[in-house]
């Protein structure tokens, strides 16, 4: 029973369905169906209305009919967003921002995963005392929202004159990834099998011999499931852009608030909902390209739990 | 003839001056983001790329709360922007006792910004204890209520001089289906605490307000004619739109530009938008000074902070804008697209509108300048009035008994 | 597979540490291990230790915006519990906690048994379902804002239809104010639940499948009584995860709400992040330890709960 119960994941039988295709469309099979586009309906429903409304002009929008199609669809607003919409004195609109993020994501993503996965490593395979207190204190931290510590965190960083800088800003997104992604990867390499890493040692690997040939190759779910977290995370961040990343690296999200929340004159819900686009794009897209990746990794990492 | 040397000497000085100085850039936080504000903000920034060499670097950050915010924890990270918009009082105290802030007092004595800047509620936000810590850009007052003239004649009344005479008006735009009071939520309920202050001012007289605000007196705080206060706020509050949870505040002007709503309590900012939307005082809209019969224009406004940045071509830049900002040719531009008044009387303000002369004329009489409120008090304790009055106004289960209880306590641990 | 199953059971992990070889030996095999986890030490203890000691005590301080070593007792704690921004944000955080739980709980499970089917198009769905996960707090909240407007949002588009009286603006009133930010959390989080939970699901052995279906159990008790407690771990990560992102929720309310109408949707992240940035920074911390309780609570409770795990396991090793 007890092994049927640590039915080993990361293994691609446990992600697959499960039993016989069914093959006659029963009234149950149809009422599933239903469920699940209704579902969908429920889940589509906001990505329909940002698109057809930053199609839409502005007098179409007041008529109030969120669902509709554009009369005369329009690429506008999303020209305007990138490009022209005001914040302050400058009209650039959301460009200046979009490459800060990118050199804010570049940075922080790869970093932060790297530490993580050899945070994991090293839990799982070399242990030394103190380390499993190092990940307890991780995982508490995990908890602690990161409101409780920004104040102190600003005082440090400026101690240390990293304060507004990109350095700073890419410390900051490490530190609070660290948790989630640290036992990520520490779930994931604990539910490999042990004859891989005892076989390796055997035949002599030491370190970081066993890590570049052997676990990091293996980790490739995990690793894309870490990759679409960050991105997410750190392409999104509001808060810590704004506080800690300084004057010249401003990232997207600041414009787009900004923009949002400025208006000259009449709120431009088109430019608005065009601007909230433009900037998940980029995690949007990757998202897409990776989901089936995004769910076996859950599976390997999260379920053990 | 005689001219021509100094001429020439001067010229040949300021081409000196300026090929052995390196220009600099001089960041400015501010939040001044909607269409008025960002006119304004515009001859600014075009004025002082103008002078030459040193850049304008505009860091506009939308909502005064958030601006300040972020302008704080970039000082207190060490990394502080070369200047920062604030409002005159006590925001900035903790920078300059932190030792934060270019002592602008040469300057100022070079310039003579003690004789030049008026009134003495401006001029004390800056001048502190004998040195110059700031400069002040303007003077605007909340004490003004913006009504549509079409709405009202709507339904066959006249403009109402003061809160009285609106309260009267009310039902009736109402069952006309105009949004009789316009006011929005956002930004936590600055509008809404704005608003109450207006009121506040009219109803209790300016020694009384002083008394509460200034003096912390909390037995005049638990008194009558506070409950007076709350319980207008309150018998206004059905007369607003459901759309005022989060508006900010030029929508709710837009309302009544576009003669949807009737009647709005904002500050002179708002004669920014009505002139950007190309309507005409007296015509399309009225600016009702108070609203009382004996208004009062109390001083609020903005004035710009510059932090030490320890590097001498900077602080040059910093002072070279303070000086632009405070120059009567540019206050002339900056005043009349904010809709503010000027912070000195040898300002051409021959272009000012109908309603920035009422201000004016407001402003030369002393018996009706009163300081902003704001000014006594902390950010913080500004900003605990802001959450009492916007959960005043938004929850119908907290009494006027609750309110008031909540605003002895205020006043009572206020510091 | 029994074996490793037994060893883990017995508690031996593969890894360095244990047997063989000699104690210096191993010792210097652990040194690269050592290096590699310095970031992890250095936030274990610089963030989450020191960080969070200096938080607390400048509780205890009268802070303004610079920290200064002013013991004022528990002022800060008093004014806390007197303000009502507060009071209403501790209440909104447990409400807002427990409904959005339970609605991602059981609509991820639901939409993860459904999705169990052997359906056409199972990575459609899932792609559906998962993509709000790829989106900020502040896009969830902006565009849930802009479809809860009562003038130009959902409402008004259905009443155009012809349904009058539709009612649709909970942010509108204090009252549901906070219901609708549970609906906007949930569409923004729910997908994760529902991969973790199916994830889980496809990890019980489908021997249990048959052998329910052999005695004739129907596919929902199986799904609700028999697979569901078996699927533990998936239970507990997916209500951990939950409940980590309703501490912090901050984006979804400055987007949604900004915290009204009034301070119906306060939180007390958002009160944290406020009083710091108006000054109050003795006041922020205040509330930023009382953030903490909850916390260290559940912390507390885990570990009791493993190490009676753990006291178990090796009573049933050493028999």
């Amino acid at each position: 029973m007890t092994a049927a119960v640590d039915n080993l994941p990361g293994r691609g039988a446990a992600i697959e369905p499960r039993g016989p295709k069914p093959k006659r469309l029963t009234p149950a099979r149809i009422g599933i169906y239903a469920f699940l586009i209704i579902a969908s309906i429920f889940f589509l429903l906001p990505l329909w209305v940002m698109v057809t409304t930053s199609l839409k002009t502005l007098p179409e929008i007041r008529l109030g009919e969120i669902f509709s199609l554009p009369q005369q669809p329009t690429f506008d607003a999303w020209f305007k967003a990138w490009d022209t919409a005001c914040t302050g004195r400058d009209c650039n609109g959301l460009k200046p921002g979009f490459w800060n993020s990118v050199k804010i994501s570049a940075l922080s993503v790869p970093i932060s995963i790297l530490i993580a996965m050899l945070n994991g490593y090293a839990l799982s395979f070399w242990k030394y005392k103190g380390a499993d207190l190092f990940f307890a204190l991780l995982l508490f931290g995990a908890f602690v929202p990161y409101q409780v510590v920004m104040y102190p965190i600003i005082i440090g960083l400026s101690r240390v004159g990293l304060f507004g800088t990109l350095p700073g800003i890419v410390i900051i997104h490490t530190i609070f990834g660290m948790s989630i992604l640290t036992l990520l990867y520490r779930n994931f390499f604990a539910s490999l099998p042990a004859e891989l890493f005892k076989a390796a040692r055997v035949d002599g690997a030491g370190f970081w011999q066993i890590f570049f040939r052997i676990m990091l190759p293996m980790s490739v779910p995990i690793t894309i499931v870490a990759i679409i977290l960050q991105v997410t995370g750190i392409w999104n961040d509001f808060l810590f852009g704004l506080v800690f990343a300084g004057r010249e690296n401003m990232p997207m999200t600041v414009q787009l608030n900004n923009i949002v929340q400025t208006t000259t004159g009449t709120r431009e819900y088109n430019v608005n909902m065009a601007a909230i686009i433009l900037t998940a794009t980029v995690s949007l897209v990757i998202y897409f390209l990776s989901g089936k990746w995004f769910v076996r990794g859950i599976a390997a990492g999260a379920v053990k739990g | 003839m005689k001219k021509f040397l100094p001429v020439v000497a001067t010229m040949a000085a300021a081409m000196l001056a300026t090929t052995a100085v390196r220009a600099a850039d001089v960041e400015v936080i501010h939040w001044w983001t909607s269409g008025g504000e960002q006119a304004a903000v515009t001859v600014f920034a075009n004025e002082f790329d103008a002078l030459g060499g040193d850049k304008w670097i505009d860091t506009a950050i939308a909502l005064g709360e958030t601006a300040r915010a972020a302008v704080m924890q970039r000082a207190l990270g060490g990394d502080p922007p070369e200047a920062a918009q604030f409002n005159p009082g006590r925001q900035y105290e903790e920078l300059i006792a932190a030792g934060l802030l270019l002592d602008l007092t040469p300057l100022a004595e070079a310039e003579g910004w003690s004789d030049i800047v008026r009134p003495d509620t401006i001029e004390s936000s800056c001048h502190i204890d004998g040195k110059w810590w700031c400069v002040p850009v303007n003077i605007h007052s909340w004490q003004w209520g913006w009504a549509s003239i079409p709405a009202f004649e709507k339904v066959g009344l006249a403009v109402p001089k003061n809160m009285d005479e609106f309260i009267a008006a009310a039902p009736k735009l109402k069952e006309a289906g105009i949004i009789p009071f316009a006011v929005g939520g956002d930004g936590g309920g600055w509008q809404i605490s704005g608003m109450a202050g207006v009121l506040q001012l009219n109803m209790l007289g300016v020694e009384l307000r002083d008394k509460i605000f200034r003096d912390l007196d909390t037995a005049a705080a638990a008194g009558p004619e506070v409950t007076k206060v709350f319980e207008t706020v309150r018998s206004l509050q059905q007369y607003s739109d459901d759309g005022s949870v989060g508006r900010n505040w030029n929508d709710t002007t837009n309302l009544v530009i576009t003669d949807a709503a009737a009647f709005q309590i904002m500050g002179d900012w708002a004669r920014g938008e009505f002139s950007v939307a190309g309507e005409q005082p007296g015509v399309d809209y009225e600016c009702v000074a108070g609203p009382a019969d004996k208004p009062y224009l109390n001083t609020g406004g903005d004035i710009f902070v510059f932090f030490k940045q320890n590097d001498p071509d900077v602080e040059r830049a910093q002072l070279k804008l303070a000086s632009m900002m405070i120059n009567p040719r540019v206050q002339a531009l900056f005043n009349n697209a904010k809709g503010s008044l000027p912070v000195r009387d040898d300002v051409d303000m021959s272009l000012a509108d109908a309603c920035m002369k009422k201000g004016l004329a407001l402003l030369a009489d002393p018996a009706t300048v009163v300081a902003d409120v704001g000014q006594y008090r902390t950010e913080d304790f500004n900003i605990q009035m802001n959450d009492l009055w916007t959960d005043f106004w938004f929850n119908p289960e907290t009494t006027v008994e609750q309110a008031q209880a909540r605003f002895v306590d205020l006043i009572a641990n206020a510091d | 597979m029994a074996d490793i199953a037994a060893a883990r059971a017995a508690g031996a992990k593969p890894g360095v540490g244990g047997r063989g070889g000699g104690l210096r030996r191993r010792r210097l095999q652990l040194i690269p291990s050592i290096i590699s986890t310095l970031p992890m030490a250095a936030t274990a203890i610089g963030v989450f230790i020191i960080c969070i000691i200096f938080t607390i005590i400048w509780s205890f301080t009268n802070s303004k915006l610079f920290p200064t070593f002013n013991f004022v007792g528990l002022d800060q704690y008093e004014r806390l519990w007197a303000t009502p921004k507060w009071q209403v944000s501790v209440s909104n955080v447990w409400v807002f906690g427990v409904v959005s739980m339970a609605g991602n709980l059981v609509f991820g499970y639901l939409l993860a048994v459904f999705m169990d089917q052997r359906i056409r198009q199972e990575d459609l769905f899932r792609t559906i379902f998962l993509y709000p996960v790829a989106l900020s707090g502040v896009v969830t909240g902006l565009v849930w804002q802009w479809m809860m407007d009562p003038n130009l949002g959902i409402q008004e588009a259905v009443r155009n239809m012809g349904w009058t009286n539709f009612q649709f603006a909970p942010l509108v009133q204090p009252e549901t104010a906070l219901y609708g930010m549970v609906v906007a959390g949930i569409w923004g989080g729910v997908g994760v639940t529902m991969a973790i939970l199916l994830a889980g699901l496809r990890g019980v052995d489908t021997e249990v499948w048959k052998a329910a279906k052999v005695d004739g159990i129907p596919a929902w008790r199986t799904y609700l009584f028999i697979a569901l407690p078996m699927m533990k771990g998936a239970v507990i990560t997916a209500v951990i995860l939950q409940a980590v992102g309703v501490i912090r929720v901050f984006d979804l309310v400055i987007a949604m709400t900004g915290g009204g109408p009034g301070i119906a949707t306060q939180m007390p992240a958002v009160y944290v992040v406020q009083a710091i940035n108006t000054r109050a920074v003795g006041q922020g911390m205040a509330a930023a330890t009382m953030m903490l309780l909850p916390v260290a609570l559940i912390i507390a409770v885990q570990f009791v709960f493993r190490w009676r795990a753990k006291l178990r396991a090796e009573r049933l090793a050493t028999r």
